[in-house]
């Protein structure tokens, strides 16, 4: 099946928030923070602006408890007193003139009086720097198996190595942005977002108004990869502010460089490896320490941290595992969801590792992987048995195979020797993605879903998950029409308003198409069951039937429901941090190929191989399409994406220095799949959205290594962090042996 | 503020819109002319989601004062044949949406001036387009297809 909405997209036809027609309506704009840190002492606004032309709100026209609720109820709505990080919103305006309403912005000054700010996570912060708890730790986790300082003291091999990952901005094409008005008592809200449920709840708690008076719509979402999944909440509840205020419809849509530097980015992070081995490469034990930048408030950093800690150890079997992390706080502007969602950053420390373990060992990197890779029987760091039946040894030897891995290496060696200036190399990466929220998450999400039949004939679907990309329209379509034998045609996919749909849960974590899909195939034999018809019932048959009963029925509404329940055989222990830390994982090998310039230290992508299990595919161009868009993001935050920070605050908040890999700066990626079939996704599918962002990074910075000898440990390798690296190793341009190990990394 | 009135020729039609002097092509088009095709992605001309025909050739509308169109030739996405649009569909060149009506601009662009492929590639030409989702390659190959020479 073709894209639902494809059509109206290529055609501009589809109307995003700031598409929608809106009459007599006021732009807001947003007063932020110019400093870290520090009471506020004054709010100046200019003398020379009519002030009785503009609507202006304060933290006091706050209805309710000054708090965006998420996880912690720590970041306020407007600040109120106090600033913990630049940018953060503190007043807000409104005119009927976009201009009007920016330059008003302007001349309102927050004079902070600077109290010592906290910049690097990775320091320990002074008495004075101390904001939250004892020690400025949001969140503090381990994981443990077995006896770790026991193995590593009898290990005959101990490697270690420090791993850094830098920020990354969203960068999804349209920028966040929400209208707001009221209909007689209800607060209708519209916009750009990626769970309507949570800004639901976010403006309940703060505009202290129950569900009958509050809507929420999703509008068609030009990109989010976690960046609208919670920070949303934040711009509903000022245009509500402004609109309660105002008693007029208001528009808040931020332009990109209050996008990029307000909104929520990648957690920065820094992860620690012990691993201790047999001489040939056999993991015996893995002591691994996590720290994320959390920014100036919670917001998702302890399920980010919690995420990150889970695939630390990577896809491999080893009996002694302890795994320690933390989310910090600092000054900075808050870090946030992005899809992989502290996975990439674990696993780029952990894939970037065993190249080094294999060059310090003098192994091969694939054999290094081959040798520990878990096999069916055995259990990840959180005691996870994995049983599902994928050869994750068969991924890997796929991705050689397709890659032409092996000719490459020889390739590459007579190249390197022949060339002054460039070098080229090959480097791997196999992972593992958990679909789904972690442990008990979804059981604590309870989404439920219905599918409604129509006096039309035709079925609903009413789901609160959302199209912004990804392909959750025809999806959705696809599994409800094939589970009850219809037509695509006959299906409709309802918007997600949450007066008419109910809580299916976040368009997050890569559970829209497995957990939610599921649901949707349940929900069409509770359809199916209430018709009285059997469970083999399909096509006309059930068309029919729906008419029959609304020709029975008249006036009443025909649904099929049903709730999330928890696959059997799982169990998760959120006190031990042990159990089935997600109901399946999806697993990959990636191979990149890349060219090094000598002269200008730029590294290009030059092949990129993608192979995964990934349990069925629904629909293949739009799974290729997934893999695809996050190769390409993470070759962006392997290569050039840096933020730029100064006081906790992105200064390269714009397009302009901020750079994304256009259409010329990466390769084609070849994207192959394997279906083992998951029994509790929807027609066996695990999920896939997050898993190609996680595996980029490392590939690429093994080739590197490969390609120069050089032994980059940070990311984004830019140019300039290349150059010094590889200007600071003896026999610089020397041909490199394209099996490694000629160099010693420790 | 001073408001002018200028006349330029929109998607083949005569038109005549009232603006301020500031204002750039891509607010005209999307908020007093209501071709809310056209999305702004940076304002600065380097994604290329605001891309339109200025007399013919791509230009970034959020880098052109509306000042500057009078007496000349714009063109935007809603003036594309849908039908020519098919092969984007089927090859996966529109995720999100939002960079895709620039995209199909240049494309078609590209295709309509097929000698530039003598000299560039299809990707240094759409070089000028930012694509967050697709990763690029269901935007080649459509292309390549549109273009009538699959590899």
């Amino acid at each position: 099946m073709q894209r639902r909405e494809g059509l109206a997209k290529l055609t501009g036809r589809e109307r995003y928030v700031d598409d929608l027609p809106l009459e007599n309506f006021l732009w807001g704009m947003t007063v932020r923070s110019p400093a870290p840190r520090g009471r506020i002492a004054a709010v100046r606004f200019a003398e020379e602006v009519d002030w009785s032309q503009f609507v202006v709100v304060d933290h006091r026209d706050i209805p309710g408890p000054n708090v965006v609720a998420l996880i912690e109820q720590d970041q306020p709505v407007l600040a109120s007193g106090y600033v913990r990080h630049m940018q953060e919103p503190v007043l807000l305006v409104a005119h009927p003139s976009r201009d009007e309403a920016r330059r008003a912005a302007r001349a309102i000054t927050v004079v902070v009086e600077p109290e010592p700010p906290v910049l690097d996570f990775r320091v320990p912060p002074r008495p004075d720097q101390i904001q939250y708890g004892p020690d400025n730790v949001f969140k503090r986790l381990k994981i443990e198996k077995g006896d770790v300082e026991r193995a590593l003291r009898e290990a005959p091999v101990v490697v270690e190595g420090v791993y850094e990952t830098g920020a990354q901005e969203h960068v999804y094409l349209e920028t966040q942005g929400m209208i707001a008005w009221l209909e007689d008592d209800v607060l209708v809200v519209k916009g750009s977002m990626q769970c309507p449920y949570y800004v639901l709840t976010a403006l309940k708690h703060a505009l202290g108004r129950d569900e009958s008076r509050v809507r929420v719509i999703q509008t068609p979402t030009g990109g989010g990869f976690g960046g609208k999944e919670e920070y949303p909440s934040t711009i509903a509840l000022h245009a509500a502010l402004l609109a309660l205020k105002a008693g007029r419809p208001v528009k808040l849509i931020y332009d990109r460089p209050e996008d990029m530097a307000a909104t929520t980015k990648r957690h920065p992070s820094q992860v620690r490896h012990r691993t201790g081995l047999t001489a040939d490469g056999r993991l015996l034990a893995q002591d691994i320490e996590v720290l994320l930048d959390g920014g100036a408030y919670g917001t998702l950093s302890p399920v980010v941290l919690s995420r990150g800690l889970i695939h630390a150890a990577g896809p491999y079997a080893c009996e002694n595992v302890r795994i320690r992390g933390c989310a910090m706080f600092t000054n900075a502007v808050p870090f946030g969801a992005f899809r992989g969602f502290g996975a990439p950053q674990t696993l780029f420390a952990c894939e970037r590792h065993m190249d080094v373990i294999a060059r310090t060992l003098g192994l091969d990197p694939v054999e290094l992987r081959r040798r520990n890779l878990i096999r069916d029987g055995q259990s990840t760091a959180t005691g996870q048995v994995i049983r599902d039946g994928t050869d994750r040894v068969a991924v890997l030897e796929r991705a050689l195979a397709l890659s032409g891995y092996r000719e490459k290496q020889r390739a590459h060696a007579a190249f390197n020797a022949a060339e002054r200036a460039k070098r080229r190399g090959t480097g791997l990466a196999t992972f593992y993605h958990g679909a789904g929220f972690t442990g008990g998450g979804e059981v604590g999400l309870s989404s439920r879903l219905q599918v409604a039949g129509r006096a039309d004939g035709r079925v609903e679907v009413l789901s609160a998950n959302i199209e912004m990309g990804q392909g959750t329209l025809t999806v959705f379509t696809q599994i409800a029409a094939d589970r009850l034998g219809l037509a695509t045609d006959d299906v409709v996919i309802g918007e997600a308003d949450t007066a008419r749909v109910p809580n299916s849960g976040p368009t997050v974590a890569s559970r829209t198409t497995m957990v939610v899909g599921r649901l949707i195939e349940r929900a069409a034999d509770d359809l199916r069951h209430r018709l009285g018809l059997d469970e083999g019932a399909r096509g006309a048959v059930v068309k029919q039937a729906i008419a029959r009963w609304h020709q029975e029925h008249p006036g009443q509404r025909l649904l099929g429901e049903a709730v999330y329940e928890r696959p059997p055989g799982i169990s998760w222990d959120e006190e031990r941090y042990q159990g089935d830390a997600y109901g399946a994982f999806a697993w990959a090998a990636y191979v990149a190929e890349v060219e090094v310039d000598l002269r200008t230290y730029v590294t290009r992508v030059i092949d990129f191989v993608a192979v995964q299990e990934v349990g069925k595919v629904v629909n293949e161009t739009l799974a290729r399409g997934q893999i695809q868009g996050g190769v390409v993001q993470g070759i962006g935050w392997a290569l050039m994406e840096e933020c730029k920070f100064k006081d906790g605050s992105m200064i390269n908040n714009q397009l302009t220095n901020y750079l994304i890999p256009t259409a010329d700066d990466v390769p084609p990626i070849r994207v192959a799949f394997l279906e083992t079939p998951y029994p509790h996704g929807a027609q066996g599918a695990k999920g896939l959205g997050e898993l190609p962002i996680d595996g980029p990074a490392p590939a690429i910075v093994n080739a590197v290594a490969a390609a120069t000898g050089a032994d980059p440990r940070v990311i984004p390798l830019t140019p300039e962090r290349l150059m010094e690296l590889v200007q600071g190793q003896a026999g610089v341009g020397a041909p490199v042996n394209a099996k490694c190990g000629v160099r010693n990394a420790e | 503020m001073t408001t002018l009135t200028i006349a330029f020729t929109l998607n083949g039609v005569p038109t005549s819109v009232a603006i301020d002097p500031a204002d750039r092509l891509l607010d005209t088009l999307r908020y007093t002319l209501a071709l809310t095709g056209t999305k702004e992605g940076c304002g600065e001309g380097e994604c290329g989601a605001c891309t339109v025909y200025l007399d013919g050739l791509p230009v970034n509308s959020c880098l052109v004062p509306t000042y500057q169109v009078r007496g000349r030739r714009v063109e935007t996405v809603e003036a594309l044949d849908p039908r020519a649009l098919a092969p984007f569909e089927r090859a996966g060149a529109t995720q999100c949406g939002a960079c895709t009506p620039g995209v199909v601009m240049t494309a078609m662009w590209v295709r309509a001036h097929r000698e530039l492929l003598t000299t560039h590639t299809i990707r240094e030409l759409m070089a000028g387009n930012l694509c967050r989702c697709t990763g690029y390659d269901g935007i080649v190959d459509s292309i390549q297809t549109v273009l009538g020479e699959r590899v």
